[in-house]
């Protein structure tokens, strides 16, 4: 179909098979598949012999449950994607940041995280020429009474560093301008010549509320790529640390909702019901992030089934408790008055720009990993798919509270039928000259890791695309014609990573 | 002359109390520990003995703000009777000076803002006029028709004048006027629904974000000059709602004391129960004020 090559989630194939399509056919097959309803989960530039790039892109395809991947040969310039298809635009200012090919005619050409360029063929550019963080030239709207205003990267809050500029008329916002890039660290990078010891401890510390769900990720691209099997239980218990992660997260960002906009009940009650979430984390693992949980071959700790009984237990408390404090939100109406139209993404717009997670499933789009690319656990037990239409930070919040009791359930289910079996599969290592990808349905949204090994099965290029990296621009996209004290509400709605984003 | 100095001495010293009880009542209803009854006092004393923080583009202006504040809020103290006795500074038309010394601390806090040129300052002192715009005719008016209901154009005159009977014969003047004080109060002491206190979001900020370069003494001056002000609002409010009169000078006090307690738990229950009003609604909000000042000083104009 279309040169594209066809696989599926966690399916490693040769990686010569990967169809190299001139730059044309290249651009045409991805428009093509973009318009044809595909999205683009990830695009990235690995150096090619000559001092050319090679750049692979990754589409999925929702209804059908394949992906499709394909790649072409860049040299210095090439004729941008963007203008075409809008979800390619973060990934190609940050490969052409990357690697210093030029995307001509793309439109808004800026760093995404001001690293240094990664070919070390093209050598190292002067200190002086070297981007300086936070320094760009910011998109403004001149006029008389245009103010600008400036947050960050220092926050009032305990939180993450990022640069905000908003462009406003009055209190009225006309235009959000978001910089990243402060938590680079070069993970993907650290990733090549692996796996080493320390490859699962950069996934579970790539974004730290992520924990599970990338280390997931990480571990299924591991096996396909070393045909490797997880054992059942293992993967039932993957299973539940993903959906407990998923509800301790949901839990705690709907008690920052209701923080944000001054209501106190709902504020204090979630916040203690995340950490007794988290604490349900602790009690599979040790750790009340899961460090430790998700290895390559299995998971690191079995339950038993008095452990079994007491998270049980605890479980049920907290999904009464949630119960009580969630509904609070939707039964108060000054809480309501707030969520209720702020911050709304188009179906329209959403789908362009390619938002995924449940910011894609609150402007009525159904785009779930779990559901349409199945892995691991979820190809047996199925959850149905949380959404809503409005867009808005209402919406965001209630496929929040969707999501919070359809995970407790599948959690409690999971557990009452633990399947014997050993936890942890003898490890092999990657098979040499593969590709694979993999996904995951983390509580942000998709999870997407690519890998291609060398010929010794080291891994040659490793790519990863938190839902972040495709959300932020919708946030920035969700504030325009916003009062400007509606955006921390609206960011909080999204509450996307900055260290997941900046890797 | 103890009734002065009572009158004198203990705003100054339990103004800071509130505070305290609004967190402890919050706290409570969330099911918290919440900070002690005293923090305020705390944090104050800590405050004075740091040393401020000065911004190269402030000018005088910046340093002049707190204290210009505070000595004018202070002033207004001592126009507000307390247990309904003669207040240390009375005359005729005092309530104008009262509403003109708020006035004053507001336009210094709002300069000593835009001296520092931060755009998170100018915003917070751009919403503050806007707001305080609408909310001093709502308390301007509902002090008029007090003032018309007693006949009298002193503050120690018309809340010592305020009596059952007066309740008795023109409950819904005064209910009015009463609701559109409480909508004053919350807006001038920056409480929910109008503002949020406990934020910490510059960008949703009105009166916090003002004093965000205010350190040390300075900021000290501040916290203290706006829990007097909550004080003086409250004292004015607490009288006119509960008038006791004929009771005598301990019991009135004892009233008076009591019901000013008693706001701020009322005040702590309702940021406990609802979320702050989207900013766009905040001028409905007071422009509901202005419209129950309003009726209440036309039924009272109309009356025989």
């Amino acid at each position: 179909m279309n040169g594209l090559l066809q696989l599926r989630n966690a399916q490693a194939v040769r990686a010569d098979s990967v169809p190299r399509l001139s730059v044309e056919e290249f651009r045409e097959a991805v428009i093509c598949a973009v318009e044809g309803g595909a999205r683009l989960s990830a695009m990235f530039g690995r150096p090619a012999e000559g001092n050319r790039l090679l750049v692979t892109a990754v589409l999925a395809n929702d209804p059908d449950g394949t992906l499709q991947a394909c790649s072409t040969v860049v040299d210095g310039g090439y004729d941008s994607i963007t203008p075409d298809c809008p979800q390619a635009h973060w990934f190609e200012r940050e490969i052409a940041e990357q690697w210093g090919v030029r995307p001509q005619g793309h439109p808004w050409l800026k760093p995404v995280r001001f690293q240094p360029p990664c070919r070390p063929a093209a050598g190292q550019p002067p200190a002086a020429e070297r981007p300086v963080i936070g320094v760009t030239d910011f998109f403004r709207v001149e006029g008389h009474e245009i103010h600008e205003v400036a947050v960050g990267p220092v926050h009032a809050g305990v939180i993450e560093p990022g640069h905000f500029r908003f462009q406003c008329f009055g209190e009225n916002v006309l235009h959000l301008e978001i910089s990243l890039g402060y938590q680079h660290r070069g993970v993907e990078r650290a990733m090549i010549g692996g796996p080493t010891a320390r490859s699962s401890h950069y996934m579970e510390t790539l974004a730290g509320d992520t924990t599970i769900g990338h280390a997931t990720a990480y571990c299924q691209l591991l096996e396909a790529l070393s045909g490797s099997h997880v054992p059942a239980r293992a993967e039932v218990l993957r299973g539940v640390a993903l959906e407990l992660e998923r509800v301790a997260n949901h839990v705690g960002d709907l008690g920052a909702l209701a923080g944000d906009v001054g209501f106190l009940p709902t504020l204090s009650y979630c916040g203690r019901i995340r950490g007794d979430v988290l604490n349900l984390t602790a009690m599979l693992c040790g750790n009340r992030f899961g460090r430790g949980m998700v290895r390559p071959g299995g998971v690191g700790f079995d339950m038993d089934s008095a452990r079994v009984e007491e998270l049980l237990k605890r479980l049920a408390v907290i999904a009464k408790d949630t119960a009580i404090s969630a509904n609070l939100l939707w039964d108060t109406p000054s809480v309501q008055a707030r969520f209720e139209g702020a911050g709304t993404v188009s179906r329209e717009l959403a789908e362009q720009i390619g938002l995924v997670g449940p910011a894609a499933r609150a402007c009525g789009l159904e785009r779930d990993i779990q559901n349409h690319h199945p892995s691991g656990i979820y190809r047996f037990a199925h959850i149905p798919l949380s959404g809503w239409d409005s867009g808005d930070v209402f919406a965001r919040a209630y496929v929040r509270w969707l999501e919070i009791q359809r995970s407790l359930a599948f959690v409690s289910e999971q557990l009452r039928s633990l399947p014997e079996d050993v936890v942890m599969a003898s490890p092999s290592s990657p098979a040499g000259n593969r590709f694979a990808v993999s996904m995951v349905e983390g509580w942000r949204g998709e999870i997407c890791h690519v890998a291609v090994t060398d010929d010794r099965g080291r891994l040659a290029a490793y790519k990863v695309a938190d839902p972040s990296f495709h959300n932020w621009f919708g946030l920035a996209c969700a504030l325009r014609n916003q009062p400007i004290s509606d955006f921390p509400l609206c960011n909080k709605s999204f509450n996307l990573s900055y260290c997941g984003h900046d890797l | 002359m103890t009734q002065i100095l009572v009158n004198i001495l203990l705003p100054l010293i339990l103004a800071p109390l509130l505070l305290g009880v609004i967190n402890r009542t919050k706290a409570v209803l969330a099911g918290r520990t919440g900070q002690p009854l005293l923090q305020l006092y705390f944090d104050l004393w800590k405050l004075l003995h740091k040393g401020a923080v000065y911004s190269r583009t402030t000018s005088w202006v910046f340093r002049a703000g707190p204290m210009v504040g505070l000595a004018a809020i202070l002033t207004a103290s001592a126009i507000v009777p307390l247990g309904e006795t003669s207040a240390p500074l009375h005359f005729a038309g005092d309530l104008i000076l009262l509403a003109y010394l708020l006035g004053l601390a507001r336009f210094f806090t709002v300069i000593a803002a835009l001296d520092t040129g931060s755009a998170f300052e100018g915003m917070g002192a751009s919403r503050e006029v806007t707001f305080s715009a609408l909310a001093e005719p709502a308390f301007l008016l509902g002090l008029a028709a007090l003032a018309r209901l007693t006949d009298n154009l002193s503050l120690t005159g018309i809340l010592g004048g305020l009596t059952w009977h007066t309740w008795a014969a023109s409950a819904p003047e005064l209910a009015m006027a009463a609701a559109a004080m409480l909508i004053v109060f919350l807006a001038e002491n920056a409480r929910i629904p109008v503002d949020d206190p406990n934020t910490h979001l510059e960008l949703t900020m009105i009166h916090e974000v003002m004093v965000l370069d205010h350190s040390g003494p300075d900021f000290a001056f501040i916290l203290y000059g706006s829990s007097v002000k909550m004080w003086v609002l409250g004292a004015i409010l607490v009288q006119a709602v509960l008038p006791a009169s004929s009771a005598g000078y301990e019991a009135r006090l004892a009233i008076c004391l009591a019901g000013m307690f008693a706001l701020a738990v009322l005040v702590g229950v309702i940021e406990s129960v609802m979320a702050r009003l989207r900013m766009i609604r905040v001028p409905q909000l007071l422009v509901a004020a202005i419209a129950f000042s309003l009726l209440a000083i036309i039924l009272v104009l109309r009356r025989p």
